[in-house]
C-alpha cells in the first residue's frame, strides 16, 4: 500500500501500522501532532519493589554485607556507571534489554522516591501514592483529578485501566475509568441471541431504551447515559482487540496488557492515561534474586521482555516520542534481608520513567547503606533507605511539562522540584 | 390471585432482593403493616437453608470437587448468593450485607496473612461445620443482624477477621497500633467529626491485649484462632477521652490491674454505642443503605430513628421496624429510584426472570465485574452507594449478565411467553409485567415492539418466540429501569 502524505494526515498517524522500515516522515509527523496525542502510561508494581534489587549499588559493601543470600553479585549486573553521587549503580540482569534504552538517554532512573514518614502498609501506602496526599488518603486519585480536570464532556476512554479493578489513582469524581480486562475482546455487549443479525437488533434496541433520557428522572438519564457511553466506547475498543502490533508480543499477561495499551495508542483511540499492573513483589520470603526461572529474577524478566516489546512497537511506529512510562511501588524494602532469604517492608523506592521524549539517566543519589548513626541516605535505626525527592515532584513534574496540565491544581499545592528534568 | 401492591413490591426490594413467585403469592396476602412485621420477626433459629443447596427446585451451585464453603471462598460467595436467592428471611440478608459494608472487611487481606483456607473461615465459616467451632464474621452479622448493635460492636472487636484486618494483633502496650481505635469511632460509631486525635491514641492503649490465640492441635483441622486477652500486652494506666464514658459524665478511664484489663474495652465499646452521635450515624447509614444515597437523610428522620435506638437498649429490629414504617420509606415517589447495587440486581433478576438450570457461580465474576465482590468491599470504608456503580464498565458487566441469565432462560421464557405470542405488543407486555419495574414510557415500548418486529414479520413461531422472549428479559433487566429499586 501507497501511502501519500495527505492520506496520511487525512486518516490520522495511527491509523497506519509501520513496519521497521517506515520513512523518515512518518515519526516526524507522529511527532509533530506530539502534542494532543500524548498519553501516560503508568505501571504499578503491586507489593512493595525491592528498589535495591532492581538498580544495585554495586560497590556499596554494606549492600553484599547486609545481603548475604539475596545480592546480586556484581559481575552480573547490568552495570550503568554512576551517579551524581559517584555511586556506581547496575541493574538487575534480568533487565538487560534496558541498556539500550539507557544508552539512547530514553530512560529516567529517579532514585529514593518517597515521603515523610513513609507508611509501611500496603494499603495505606497505595493510597498515599495514589492520591499523592499522605495526610488524608481517602479522596480521588491524583490522575481522576487530572481527567476530571479535562474540558467537558470528557470522553469515557480518557483513561484506560488494563485490568478489571480500576485503582485509587484514577479514581476521580466526575470521571469514569473503564476497567478493561486482557484479552480486549471480553469487553463486548452479548446477546443471547447469535445467529444472524439478532445481536444487532438486540444492540440497537439498548441504545434505543438508552436514549430515553426524562428531564423528571435524572437518576434514570445518568444511567441510560452511562449505558450510552459503554455502547459507544465498544467499538473503538474492539478495533484494539484486533491490533496485532509491528512486532510480536509475548504471551504473558504484562505484555498483553502493554499490546492493548499500544493498541490503542495506534488506533488513535484517544486516552490520555493508561493503567498497567503487575503483582507479586511482596518479597517477604525466598525472594529468589538470583534465580534462573522464579521469584524476583522472573518479575525482573517479566518488566524486561514486555517493556521492551511495548518500546520496540510503539519506535517501530513513531510513536515513541507520545509514550511516556512512569513506574512505581507503594514503598521500597528494608535493606538488611530478613530470616527467611526475603525483604520486609520498607521506606523510599525507585522510580522509573521511560519514552522518547525523556531525558535519561540517573536522578538524584544512592543511599550509603553503611547503618552508622545519624546516616542522611537511611531511617528507622539505618533499617530502611531514607526518602530524597518528594514523589509528589515526579508527579509534578509530569502535570506540568507532559500533561499540559498544573500541578499545583491538580496535587494541591507547590511540589515542584527545578532539577527533575526527566521531561 | 391477589396482586402484590406496588408498595409491598417495593418493600421486597429494598428490605429484601425482589421476590420469587412464591414470595409475591405469600406477600399478596398480607397488609403493608403485616408485610413489615414478616420480614423483621424472623426467628433466626429457623433460616437456615443450607441444606437445600444443591437440591432440584433450586438455583444451582458449581462444585469443582467437593463442595466446601467454609474453607474456600468461591464457595462461601455460591452459598451467600445461594441463600440471598432463597433464604426464607430476606431482612436477614440485607442486614447482614449491611453489616459487612458497615465492618467491611476484605478477605484479600485476611487471606494474606493467615492463608486462604484460614481467611475462608474466619470470613464466612458455619461453627456447626468446622472442626473448631469457627464462626466466621458473615455468620456473625447474620446471627445479630437484628440485635443489640453494642453486643455486635463487642462482638466484633472480638472478632479473628477484624482482629487481622485491622491489626488488632499488633497492638501492645509497648507498641500501641492506632487501626482498630481509630475506625471504631470513625467508621463503626459516631464518625470523624466527634473525636480528636488524642482519644485515638487513648482507644488503641484501651485495646491493648486483645490479641488471637491458636487453638486446636497444630496441623489438624481443629488448628484455629480464638480470641485471647493477653493481660501483659495491656496497658494499665488511665485513659482520657473528650467525651463521657461513664453515665456519671466522667471522661477517663482509670487505672485497672491487667489482669482485668479487658475490661476498658466493653467500657469504651458501651460508652460509644449509646453515643447520641452514634445513633445518628447509624440512622444516616441506614438512610441510605434503604432510603436514598444522594440526598442527605431529614433531620425528622435522624431524630426518630435515632430515638428509636437508644430508647430500645440499640436493638435494630425496633430501629429497622421504624425505617421501613417511615413516611419516606414508604413514600410512593420513592419506588424505583435507588440505585441497585450488583448485589441486588443479580439476585432481582433470578428471581424474577428464574433460576432453575442457573449456577450462581455464573454470577460471581460478573458481580467482580459491576464492583461488588462479596467478602471483598474496597476498603473499611465498604462500598461507595449510589451513582458511583454506574462506571461503563460497570453497566457493559449488567447488561452482559441479563444477557448471560436470559441465554440460560431461553426455553423457559419461551414457554412462558407462548400464551402472548399473538402480537408483538402482547410480547413486550407480557415479559415487562413479568419484572418488577416502572411502566413502561411510549418510547420504550416502541424500541421493544422494533425489536420484535426485527428480522422478519412476527408469526410467533417457536422460533421467534426463542429469539425474542429472552431477547426481551435481555433488553428490560439490562435497561436503565431496571437498574432502580
Amino acid at each position: 500500500m501507497k501511502v501519500t502524505r495527505r492520506d496520511f494526515i487525512r486518516g490520522g498517524v495511527a491509523a497506519f501500522t509501520v513496519s521497521f522500515g517506515a520513512p523518515a516522515f512518518l515519526s516526524d509527523l507522529a511527532r509533530a501532532q506530539g502534542a494532543s496525542r500524548r498519553n501516560l502510561v503508568v505501571l504499578y508494581l503491586a507489593g512493595g519493589n525491592d528498589a535495591l534489587s532492581t538498580l544495585v549499588p554495586y560497590t556499596d559493601n554494606f549492600y553484599y554485607s547486609r545481603r548475604s543470600n539475596i545480592a546480586v553479585p556484581a559481575g552480573n549486573v547490568v552495570q550503568l556507571g554512576p551517579d551524581s553521587s559517584g555511586r556506581l549503580l547496575g541493574l538487575h540482569p534480568r533487565l538487560s534489554g534496558f541498556r539500550s534504552i539507557f544508552d539512547a538517554g530514553h530512560l529516567a532512573l529517579i532514585q529514593r522516591t518517597g515521603y515523610a514518614n513513609s507508611s509501611r502498609s500496603h494499603f495505606l501506602g497505595t493510597d498515599i501514592w495514589s492520591t499523592a496526599n499522605p495526610i488524608n488518603s481517602m479522596g480521588p486519585g491524583w490522575l481522576g483529578r487530572y481527567l476530571d480536570m479535562l474540558p467537558s464532556p470528557v470522553d469515557p476512554l480518557a483513561g484506560w485501566c488494563t485490568q478489571r479493578e480500576v485503582p485509587h489513582t484514577l479514581i476521580g469524581n466526575k470521571v469514569s475509568v473503564p476497567g478493561i480486562p486482557i484479552p480486549v475482546s471480553g469487553y463486548a455487549l452479548q446477546s443471547p441471541n447469535t445467529g444472524g443479525q439478532e445481536p444487532t437488533f438486540s444492540r440497537n434496541a439498548m441504545a434505543g431504551l438508552a436514549s430515553h433520557l426524562p428531564a423528571e428522572k435524572p437518576h434514570l438519564s445518568f444511567v441510560n447515559g452511562t449505558t450510552q457511553a459503554a455502547l459507544a466506547t465498544l467499538d473503538r475498543v474492539a478495533t484494539v482487540g484486533a491490533y496485532g502490533g509491528s512486532i510480536t508480543y509475548p504471551g504473558d499477561g504484562l505484555s498483553q496488557a502493554f499490546k492493548a495499551v499500544a493498541g490503542a495508542i495506534v488506533q488513535g483511540i484517544g486516552t490520555k492515561v493508561f493503567w498497567v499492573q503487575i503483582g507479586g513483589f511482596d518479597t517477604h520470603a525466598t525472594q529468589n534474586t538470583n534465580a534462573q526461572n522464579a521469584g524476583y529474577a522472573n518479575l525482573m524478566g517479566s518488566l524486561n521482555t514486555s517493556l521492551v516489546a511495548f518500546y520496540t512497537d510503539l519506535r517501530n511506529q513513531g510513536l515513541l516520542q507520545d509514550t511516556l512510562i512512569i513506574q512505581f511501588s507503594e514503598f521500597g524494602r528494608r535493606i538488611s534481608e530478613n530470616g527467611t532469604a526475603g525483604t520486609d517492608h520498607g521506606a523510599a523506592g525507585l522510580m522509573m520513567v521511560m519514552g522518547g521524549s525523556v531525558h535519561g539517566g540517573f536522578y538524584g543519589t544512592a543511599a550509603d547503606l553503611n547503618p552508622f548513626p545519624n546516616n542522611p541516605t537511611l531511617e528507622n535505626g539505618g533499617g530502611d533507605v531514607t526518602y530524597e525527592t518528594d514523589f509528589r515532584a515526579v508527579y509534578a513534574r509530569v502535570l506540568d511539562n507532559w500533561l499540559g496540565a498544573n500541578s499545583v491544581s491538580v496535587l494541591g499545592g507547590d511540589y515542584r522540584k527545578p532539577s527533575l528534568t526527566f521531561i | 390471585m391477589a396482586q402484590l401492591t406496588p408498595l409491598t413490591a417495593h418493600l421486597l426490594r429494598r428490605a429484601g432482593f425482589g421476590a420469587r413467585p412464591d414470595e409475591r403469592a405469600d406477600f399478596a396476602q398480607l397488609t403493608y403493616p403485616a408485610a413489615v412485621d414478616a420480614l423483621t420477626n424472623y426467628d433466626p433459629a429457623t433460616t437456615d437453608i443450607d441444606g437445600t443447596i444443591g437440591t432440584p427446585g433450586y438455583v444451582g451451585i458449581t462444585t469443582n470437587g467437593r463442595f466446601s464453603p467454609n474453607l474456600v471462598i468461591n464457595d462461601a460467595r455460591q452459598r451467600w448468593l445461594f441463600r440471598l436467592v432463597h433464604s426464607p428471611a430476606p431482612l436477614q440478608e440485607k442486614m447482614t450485607l449491611f453489616w459487612h459494608h458497615h465492618f467491611a472487611t476484605a478477605f484479600s487481606k485476611v487471606s494474606g496473612i493467615v492463608g486462604a483456607t484460614d481467611g475462608t473461615r474466619m470470613m464466612a465459616a458455619k461453627p456447626s461445620e468446622d472442626a473448631a467451632g469457627a464462626k466466621g464474621q458473615i455468620e456473625l452479622f447474620r446471627e445479630m443482624a437484628l440485635g443489640s448493635f453494642r453486643d455486635l460492636l463487642v462482638a466484633v472487636a472480638k472478632d479473628p477477621a477484624m482482629l487481622v484486618w485491622l491489626d488488632g494483633r499488633q497492638n501492645t502496650k509497648n507498641k500501641p497500633q492506632e487501626n482498630f481505635g481509630r475506625e471504631l469511632m470513625e467508621l463503626f460509631t459516631f464518625g470523624v467529626e466527634h473525636y480528636v486525635e488524642t482519644d485515638v491514641y487513648a482507644a488503641a492503649r484501651v485495646f491493648t491485649g486483645w490479641n488471637l490465640a491458636n487453638v486446636g492441635a497444630s496441623g489438624t483441622a481443629a488448628a484455629y484462632y480464638a480470641f485471647n486477652y493477653v493481660p501483659n500486652n495491656h496497658d494499665t494506666g488511665p485513659k482520657d477521652f473528650s467525651f463521657p464514658i461513664y453515665s456519671n459524665g466522667s471522661r477517663r478511664i482509670e487505672t485497672r490491674a491487667a489482669a482485668s484489663g479487658m475490661q476498658d474495652g466493653i467500657d469504651l465499646i458501651n460508652a460509644l454505642a449509646v453515643h447520641p452521635e452514634t445513633a445518628k450515624r447509624l440512622a444516616r447509614r441506614l438512610w441510605l443503605w434503604f432510603v436514598n444515597e444522594t440526598e442527605n437523610a431529614p433531620d425528622d428522620f435522624i431524630n426518630t430513628i435515632s430515638q428509636v435506638y437508644l430508647q430500645n437498649e440499640t436493638r435494630m429490629r425496633p430501629v429497622i421496624r421504624a425505617v421501613l414504617m417511615s413516611k419516606y420509606f414508604t413514600d410512593p415517589a420513592r419506588q424505583y429510584t435507588r440505585y441497585a447495587w450488583p448485589v441486588e440486581f443479580v439476585i432481582r433478576s433470578l428471581k424474577e426472570v428464574g433460576y432453575l438450570g442457573f449456577s450462581v457461580n455464573s454470577a460471581i465474576t460478573p458481580l467482580l465485574n459491576m464492583g461488588q465482590q462479596l467478602f471483598e468491599p474496597p476498603d473499611v470504608n465498604g462500598w461507595e452507594l449510589g451513582p458511583g456503580w454506574f462506571s461503563t464498565g460497570g453497566m457493559l458487566a449488567r447488561m452482559n449478565f441479563a444477557a448471560t441469565l436470559a441465554t440460560n432462560q431461553k426455553v423457559a421464557l419461551r414457554e412462558a411467553a407462548r400464551p402472548y405470542k399473538a402480537t408483538p405488543e402482547a410480547m413486550v407486555d407480557f415479559a415487562a409485567g413479568a419484572l418488577s419495574m416502572p411502566s413502561l414510557a411510549n418510547d420504550e415500548r416502541d424500541v421493544l415492539l422494533s425489536y420484535v418486529r426485527s428480522g422478519g414479520t412476527w408469526t410467533g413461531s417457536d422460533a421467534q418466540l426463542l429469539n425474542k422472549a429472552g431477547g426481551l428479559f435481555h433488553l428490560l433487566t439490562g435497561s436503565g429501569e431496571y437498574q432502580f429499586v
